[in-house]
């Protein structure tokens, strides 16, 4: 009997390990990757970043320059939740099931969340940056697409979670639809609402430097101008200074988080 | 896209346990959106829009967008070539995710409190922080330097982004294991990697699995990115000439299309996945 349940469970890892080896090989032939040159290359990129990718003297100059562009960069993260945020409060109040007054919202809801979160943010980039060229808006108008689709869903999933039983002991007391809301689902939502908030624009500084690189704005366009211009040192500087305005968002939002949640 | 999806939303076991008032959590939650707002019309005050007319880019926006999703048309790439491409940024999607979950699995070990100890488990997930902090992007480009623009560079440095994702998410996985378990465990004297295999990974299984999938649909849309910026091959590379290079908005309508569908197929499968493993 006891032997039964592990030959079983041998067997079972045995076609995982043999699927997952398959489906590593075929997309290794697919995508032609060489893993030799792989593991050698990624060896090279350590010594390259060990012996040239620091900064020295001469781009601490540049210091100023790329500490103004990554608060605007910051400024813009934020503000892009920020928009976002109201919009999807809406959705996800009208989509939630404590707060809908229809099913048929639900689906309308989710379908506009999925529709902005899978949209590519390369695509909202590119086709935003036709019209709005390299200004600002660009990147915030970019950015503030991905976050509609991605807070609608979060904060819908958050008002699901205060419970219907709630809702429902609630009504059973008379209360009107506004008024739970706004007394028992929101309130309650509100913690876990800030955190997704922190969260989000946490995303958002690292998706910036991604939307900078293609629309030739804010901390991603200096990366991609040192870069480009194989001035390294330069380059380093960029990445250490968005290292470390992550990991003091991060720090930020944890303490927050540890306090209200 | 970059993000860590459910990682934030997991309480912290310490904040639980620690006592205040509600009162305070409150006035945090409170002061917290007030800075955030503050923030917000600062920012959306001194924006710039650097000569744009606002108005006038709005409208050709909103028309690019209606050629887009109302007139998509294969044009310079044949439906057949953007299946193809999709196929090979699922290839991408594919690689990295496993590459990273192997290394992360043994990191994720190495990074639980209670699997080891505290000098390592801090070293671990400093250097996972790290990584995860720079932009995959920027990844991607720093490996370029050493292996050239393209497919290489880019499974390097996604890998490397989903090892710092993934072990984060790992170790908190094992970390949820009650440690009276392991105690346990020790206690009829079974080896570190017994515990790891006959209790460890077992009980934590269907968490890994999760975050994995959850990593492979977030690797595709990276590696649809690093497409565009980066010039690895698949969809995103085509969305990226199609767009900026040819300034052909039905074809970008097309590769919008595919790409949509792909990540639409992905979430659903995620969604079953997870219901699913929680009815096991």
């Amino acid at each position: 009997m006891q032997a039964d349940v592990f030959t079983k469970r041998r067997k079972s890892a045995l076609l995982l390990f043999g699927l997952l080896a398959a489906l590593t090989l075929g997309s290794a032939v697919l995508t032609r990757y060489d893993v030799a040159r792989g593991l050698t290359s990624f060896f090279r990129a350590f010594i390259w970043g060990v012996t040239s990718f620091y900064p020295d003297g001469k781009s601490m100059r540049r210091l100023p320059e790329i500490l103004t562009k990554l608060w605007d960069t910051m400024l813009i993260s934020v503000a892009s939740t920020m928009v976002a945020a109201i919009l999807s409060l809406f959705l996800a109040l009208a989509g939630s099931r404590t707060t809908r007054v229809h099913a048929f919202f639900t689906v309308l809801a989710r379908g506009i969340g999925s529709f902005f979160r899978n949209m590519p943010l390369v695509a909202w980039a590119m086709v935003l940056m036709l019209a709005f060229s390299q200004s600002s808006l660009t990147g915030f108008l970019a950015l503030f697409f991905g976050s509609l689709g991605f807070l609608t869903r979060a904060f819908m999933e958050t008002f699901d979670e205060v419970g219907e039983e709630v809702v429902d002991a609630l009504k059973a007391t008379g209360a009107a639809r506004p008024h739970i809301t706004s007394q028992a689902v929101l309130p309650s939502s509100m913690p876990q609402m800030v955190s997704w908030l922190l969260f989000m624009i946490e995303t958002n500084i690292r998706d910036a430097t991604l939307v900078g690189l293609l629309t030739g704005t804010g901390i991603g366009f200096l990366f991609d101008v040192y870069y480009k211009s194989f001035n390294y040192h330069a380059a380093s500087l960029v990445v250490i200074v968005t290292v470390i305005a992550v990991i003091a968002m991060e720090g930020i939002s944890n303490s927050v988080r540890r306090v209200i949640l | 896209m970059d993000f860590e999806g459910p990682l934030a939303s997991r309480p912290n076991p310490v904040a639980r346990n620690t006592p205040g008032p509600d009162k305070r959590a409150k006035r945090v939650t409170w002061i917290t959106l007030a800075v955030l707002t503050a923030i917000t019309i600062y920012s959306l005050a001194t924006i710039s829009s650097e000569g744009v007319n606002v108005l006038q880019a709005t409208a050709d926006s909103v028309r690019n967008f209606g050629t887009i999703f109302f007139q998509p048309h294969a044009h310079r790439l044949t439906v057949w070539d953007a299946f193809a491409e999709i196929v090979m940024t699922l290839g991408l999607a594919i690689l990295t995710t496993i590459f990273g979950a192997i290394v992360a699995l043994v990191l994720g070990l190495l990074g639980a409190q209670n699997l080891a100890p505290k000098g390592l488990t801090n070293l671990v997930k400093g250097f996972v922080a790290f990584i995860r902090a720079v932009p995959t992007i920027l990844w991607v480009l720093i490996f370029a330097v050493a292996a050239g623009l393209g497919s290489t560079a880019a499974v390097i440095g996604l890998s490397f982004h989903t090892v710092g994702y993934l072990t984060k998410a790992y170790a908190e996985s094992f970390e949820d294991l009650d440690r009276g378990v392991i105690e346990a465990l020790k206690a009829t004297g079974a080896s570190w990697w017994q515990i790891v295999f006959q209790a460890v990974i077992p009980s934590s299984a269907t968490y890994l699995l999760s975050w994995t999938f959850l990593r492979f649909e977030i690797n595709f849309a990276n590696a649809v990115a690093m497409g565009a910026a980066a010039g690895a091959a698949g969809i995103g590379f085509d969305l990226f000439m199609a767009s900026g290079f040819y300034f052909d908005l039905r074809e970008v309508g097309l590769i919008t299309y595919f790409i949509l569908a792909t990540a639409v197929v992905l979430e659903i499968a995620a969604t079953r996945l997870k219901t699913r493993l929680k009815e096991k």
